[in-house]
């Protein structure tokens, strides 16, 4: 199954698996010359030990190739649309529009990206579902805080579904001399986006003074910002070698989907404030819930496949 | 017969391990041990009542030896109407079920409800006697778990806050949404000796509410 692969994927992953054996490394060493328990440490090493999982589950849906991701991304959509249910205000009356959104809207999304039909999964959501759901909760005529529960349904499936679905959607473009690497574009763009969100947390971590928004977010610092973001920046063009961008393209680009992040971590803690809590949930040791550490690719895939969509498909 | 009874008890006792983990894997759901730990202490269980579910899921959170020994406290009036009911009451989950309007020449709630105790088992109680289905969190407590408290008053008190469920599958749908559930396990509280049914009860009602969260 593998030799189908392009052979950047092997070596990308090699390099995964050093950076996070380093990262293993580092964790233990700090907790031994710590000696005694410490929640910074721990939590690193907890999130450390996340990402290895993380990793592997990603590798084994990419051995699989498109039905692989398409799959990987629909639970993950799942995993999310219930954490952010559970923490949104819905009632009786929302019941029915509940069970669309869980049991049609989602699988929906991704059958229409497995069978590749552009037209109507890129507007499944923001047409049909936007229209339909609205109107299952007014049948159930309970008026109460009905412009805030119709707002929150349809949000969630925007957020969880449609947005994530642009992941596995970058499998169908069709990209002339980059046949069979799509899924080269997937890994370049959560790794960088990913790298994105260690980096900021790292350079903050180490040289963060001045809160970027200490309403929102009190580990976010302008320092962690800018190292975090201009270091991505600069991994992405490196890793030009993966996608069909020339080096300065792979940098812009790069520049988009990690300052989308930025703004995607910051948008949906806003979320998490207005709820008061802390994390979206408890899935993932270390991270908090799928939400929290989606956050970013959630806000930047979307634009990462128009652009690819826009400038390189022909 | 001996066989047949055999076989019913696996039966039974696969479908309350399949039930259990369908139940967690739809609402994930989370166990916090706040005010006590799942110890083999004999308790009662009370809850916010909300879904039908509800029990299932206090039963699904406890460790497996404990599940064995505690007995949900149920409406004969649902439960006892049809022969699967039946079966998952008595069989499956090994209820306590009651009648929850007296009934003339009927069994006393109470009574049955202290025997089961007098086992030796835990029990789930829903004290609101009745699913909440509307905007209050929580609706007046019914006398009998004052009752059961005075009769046994060694018997510990858990309060148990279940959050969400109701909205996993409200009364009168039959599609569960699978949303996250949590349930807050609180403090033991015991019957103060001379301590009147309103106090207790009240006391009862403010230490279940205690642990629902803010609302909005």
């Amino acid at each position: 199954m593998l030799n189908s692969h392009p052979p950047q994927l092997l070596t990308l992953f090699a390099g995964v698996f050093g950076v996070l054996a380093f990262a293993s490394v580092v964790g233990w060493l700090l907790r031994w010359k710590v000696g005694r328990p410490n929640a910074t440490v721990d939590n690193l090493i907890a999130r450390v030990n996340a990402w290895w999982v993380m990793v592997l589950v990603l590798g084994i849906a990419f051995a699989f190739g498109k039905p692989g991701v398409v799959v990987l991304f629909g639970l993950v959509s799942f995993l999310a649309l219930r954490e952010f249910v559970s923490l949104a205000y819905t009632r009786r009356g929302d019941h029915w529009a509940l069970m669309l959104v869980f049991f049609v809207f989602l699988p929906l999304q991704y059958v229409l990206i497995g069978i590749d039909w552009y037209g109507l999964y890129s507007i499944l959501i923001p047409v049909y579902a936007f229209l339909v759901l609205p109107i299952l909760a007014a049948l159930s005529s309970d008026t109460t805080r009905f412009f805030e529960r119709s707002a929150k349904v349809q949000f969630a499936l925007m957020i969880c579904v449609y947005c994530i679905s642009y992941v596995p959607a970058l499998m169908t473009l069709r990209l002339p001399g980059f046949e069979g690497g799509n899924i080269l574009l997937v890994a370049w763009l959560v790794l960088v986006v990913q790298s994105s969100d260690v980096l900021q947390y790292v350079w903050g971590k180490l040289t963060g003074k001045r809160k970027i928004a200490p309403e929102l977010s009190p580990s976010k610092t302008i320092e962690g910002f800018v190292g975090g973001v201009a270091s991505a920046t600069l991994l992405g063009a490196l890793l030009h070698w993966l996608t069909p961008f020339a080096p300065w393209q792979a940098a812009a680009i790069a520049l988009v989907v990690c300052l989308m992040g930025f703004f995607g971590g910051l948008v949906m803690s806003a979320m998490k404030r207005d709820r008061g809590v802390k994390d979206w949930g408890t899935m993932i040791e270390g991270h908090g819930g799928i939400l929290d550490r989606l956050d970013s690719v959630i806000f930047a895939a979307p634009i990462y496949f128009h652009i690819v969509r826009y400038w390189w498909e022909p | 017969m001996d066989n047949r009874e055999a076989m019913n008890g696996l039966l039974a006792s696969l479908v309350a391990r399949s039930i259990c983990g369908f139940a967690r894997l739809l609402t994930g759901a989370r166990a916090l041990w706040k005010g006590c730990a799942p110890a083999a202490v004999q308790r009662i269980y009370f809850g916010n009542h909300a879904s039908h579910g509800d029990f299932v899921l206090i039963w699904a959170s406890l460790p497996l030896d404990l599940r064995t020994r505690t007995r949900p406290v149920a409406g004969g009036d649902y439960w006892e109407t049809s022969r699967l009911r039946r079966w998952l009451i008595h069989d499956v989950f090994g209820g306590v079920v009651i009648d929850r309007v007296r009934k003339e020449g009927g069994q006393n709630p109470v009574a049955q409800m202290v025997e089961a105790l007098d086992g030796g088992d835990s029990l789930i109680l829903f004290p609101e006697g009745t699913r909440n289905v509307g905007d209050e969190p929580l609706l007046p407590f019914k006398a009998g778990i004052f009752h059961v408290a005075e009769a046994k008053p060694e018997v510990e008190l858990v309060p148990v806050w279940i959050e969400n469920l109701n909205r996993v599958m409200p009364k009168g749908e039959f599609v569960p949404v699978p949303l996250l559930c949590t349930l807050t396990f609180g403090e033991p509280l015991k019957l103060v000796p001379g301590e009147d049914r309103a106090a207790f009860l009240e006391r009862a009602r403010t230490a279940l509410l205690d642990l629902c969260p803010p609302r909005g």
